[in-house]
């Protein structure tokens, strides 16, 4: 990387975060200024209340879950580095990565991607999706606009043919598996325009 | 220790008698030395070279490409029911009528990550970017040393603007202000008749004329054919305290607005005596019908002034409308819109009220390089049968924004201090169970119907 713009040394292991994550230092630099502009007071690092202020963001039905997803259990903070890291997961995939054999899998492979939409639903993340989890989700996303039953009825249904080994939970390979044709490429993908 | 003191009045009278000779008594009569255009085009020129300047600098280094207007991520345009109709036609279940499936989620994670990296509201309550520097600290963000000369005239310019300006600029404002409150408690002796009218009038224009050169503000006016008549509602887009400046340097308005105490209270009192303005009770504003009627009488009265209303109810930053609020539009039928544009390169007008106080935003007013902007009157426009509040008030901003150049947004300003209402996120759910839950009557007669 040539450019030694002194916004982007003003992060700290910049060159680290940009070889794991794969974004470019002009989007570095964007998601730099974003994380800044959250954290209104300042402190280096984002609670949740920081993701909350984000409007669009508070009426999305699993907003929750998806500010969750950027906090470690147990944690109350997301600094520079895990927000980064967690917006990798949509970063589109590299189709002409060469693929070296000892490399981990990139952040934004499609089975990565798969992997955190997975865990949206997995919240006690015993790998599983329970029956108990999914209606959490199915009642999120639909809120007072069906009945219990309603819910009931579709959650059986979706175990039904996703699980394969009959164990009234859906695994992530059950997981992926269903969902084998979908362009998860597209749908799990952020474009920067520039 | 006496001399010094003789000396420092008789500089001050020189002072003064210069300002009041070629800037208040011009002003008063709406005559132009010329002054504030020779020095916007010498601005202009400065900050030209001042661009290319920094241009070339960056070009010696990699660049980075500035923020674009577009925002920084793709956005795809579909509706959710597009979105998770395509999620789903590429599951291999054949679906009927509607089911929900896992990817589902996946349209709302996207949604939900692509407003985390860029969102249309939190953006509009702060200061707009500016493409280049303006010379000016304030707006510093990325750009640094260049070279000695860019320096130099950046330190020119801040004693410009902090010595010579700022003095001349508070001033004018003590004069404009004092001379109103003066200016009306005078008219306002005289018995009421059409001379007190054209004298109130006189007093007001000329004192906002005053307050727009103490913010060196060039306006320019446009379609003033379009102007608010007597007894009509004027309407506009509301980016700071000074918009009521800019408008009034062309016409007389009847304010409306809340009594405060102190200064400000004083000023409202004795602008009251020489024409009616619209002044409420803090417990007054909570009842809205009280509010509405007392409007409605205002604009019955074909004598009374315009009424100037700004219906997103707090300011925004000059980028984007945001929602009108209905009530300015059930009082009446006739609309005047007005779009009003600051030009963001000589001084940032908005005011952003959680950061600064009343105070120090005049501050930094007086201490910018000028105010620029235009202002646009639009036809006016009247409530068609069949239309409600809302969807007038609606047509109305789309107009505003449309001439102003500005983004029309349907969020509330009033999200600036509050929280997202339960509502918004009712209707996300509300339109994902409509794709859900639909009344099928199928083969197997196990499909779910709508409640």
């Amino acid at each position: 990387m040539g450019s030694t713009s002194s916004t982007l040394l003003k992060i700290p292991n910049v060159e680290v975060l940009m070889q794991e994550t794969g974004f470019s230092p002009a989007h570095m630099i964007r998601l730099h200024d974003r994380f800044k502009a959250l954290d209104k007071e300042g402190r280096g690092h984002l609670c949740p209340q920081d993701f909350g202020a984000i409007k669009e963001l508070a009426m999305n039905p699993i907003g929750d879950r998806i500010i969750g997803a950027f906090f470690c259990p147990g944690k109350e903070t997301v600094d520079f580095h895990t927000f980064v890291k967690i917006l990798a997961h949509f970063r589109p995939v590299d189709k002409n990565r060469p693929k070296e054999p000892n490399s981990p899998e990139p952040i934004n492979s499609r089975s990565n991607k798969l992997r955190f939409a997975f865990q949206l639903y997995d919240q006690d993340k015993d790998g599983k999706i329970s029956r108990d989890e999914l209606l959490k989700v199915l009642q999120a996303m639909l809120g007072m606009q069906v009945t219990e039953e309603q819910l009931e009825s579709i959650a059986d249904r979706t175990i039904q043919e996703a699980d394969l080994d009959r164990d009234d939970a859906i695994s992530f390979e059950e997981f992926r598996k269903s969902l084998e044709k979908v362009n998860i490429d597209h749908k799990m993908s952020i474009r920067f325009l520039r | 220790m006496e001399g010094a003191w003789e000396i420092a009045f008789v500089l001050f009278q020189v002072w003064l008698s210069i300002v009041v000779g070629l800037i208040v008594l011009p002003a008063m009569f709406g005559v132009s030395l010329g002054f504030t255009d020779i020095y916007i085009r010498v601005l202009v020129k400065t900050l030209e070279w001042a661009t290319l300047r920094i241009q070339r600098g960056q070009k010696e280094q990699p660049t980075l490409p500035s923020q674009s207007a577009n925002g920084i991520i793709e956005k795809d345009d579909g509706s959710m029911e597009e979105e998770i109709g395509e999620l789903r036609r590429s599951h291999p279940k054949n679906l009927v009528g509607g089911d929900f499936t896992m990817c589902d989620a996946f349209y709302f994670c996207k949604k939900g990550i692509e407003n985390i990296v860029e969102d249309q509201v939190t953006q509009r309550f702060t200061s707009e970017e500016l493409a280049s520097w303006n010379l000016l600290t304030r707006t510093n963000n990325n750009f640094r040393y260049i070279s000695v000369r860019l320096t130099i005239i950046w330190g020119l310019g801040v004693f410009i603007r902090y010595c010579i300006l700022l003095p001349l600029r508070i001033t004018l404002a003590v004069i404009g202000l004092s001379w109103l409150v003066i200016g009306t408690t005078i008219v306002g002796l005289l018995p009421s008749s059409n001379a007190k009218n054209w004298l109130s009038d006189l007093v007001h224009i000329t004192c906002y004329r005053i307050c727009a050169r103490g913010l060196s503000a060039t306006i320019r006016y446009h379609n003033k054919e379009n102007r608010p008549k007597k007894g009509g509602i004027c309407v506009a887009n509301h980016t700071s305290p000074i918009d009521i400046v800019i408008l009034a340097n062309d016409g007389c308005y009847a304010m409306v607005g809340q009594v405060h105490g102190g200064l400000m209270g004083v000023i409202q009192r004795s602008m009251v005596l020489s024409c009616p303005h619209v002044w409420f009770e803090r417990s007054e504003m909570k009842d809205r019908h009280a509010v509405a009627k007392r409007l409605k009488d205002h604009i019955a009265d074909k004598t009374k002034l315009p009424i100037l209303i700004f219906p997103e109810g707090t300011c925004i930053n000059n980028t984007s409308v945001m929602m009108f609020k209905k009530g300015s539009f059930e009082i009446g039928r006739t609309i005047y819109p007005v779009a009003i544009k600051y030009d963001p390169q000589f001084g940032d007008a908005f005011w952003n009220s959680a950061k600064y106080n009343i105070v120090s935003y005049l501050l930094r007013m007086m201490t910018s390089w000028a105010i620029v902007c235009n202002v646009w009157y639009l036809p006016p426009m009247t409530r068609q049968d069949g239309e409600d509040a809302v969807q007038f008030a609606n047509r109305v901003k789309s107009a505003i924004a449309h001439q102003g150049g500005l983004v029309d947004l349907s969020w509330d300003g009033g999200l600036k201090r509050e929280k997202v209402k339960e509502s918004l996120k009712e209707e996300q759910q509300k339109m994902y169970s409509s794709m859900i839950v639909a009344i099928c009557a199928c083969g197997d007669g196990s499909l779910i119907k709508k409640a």
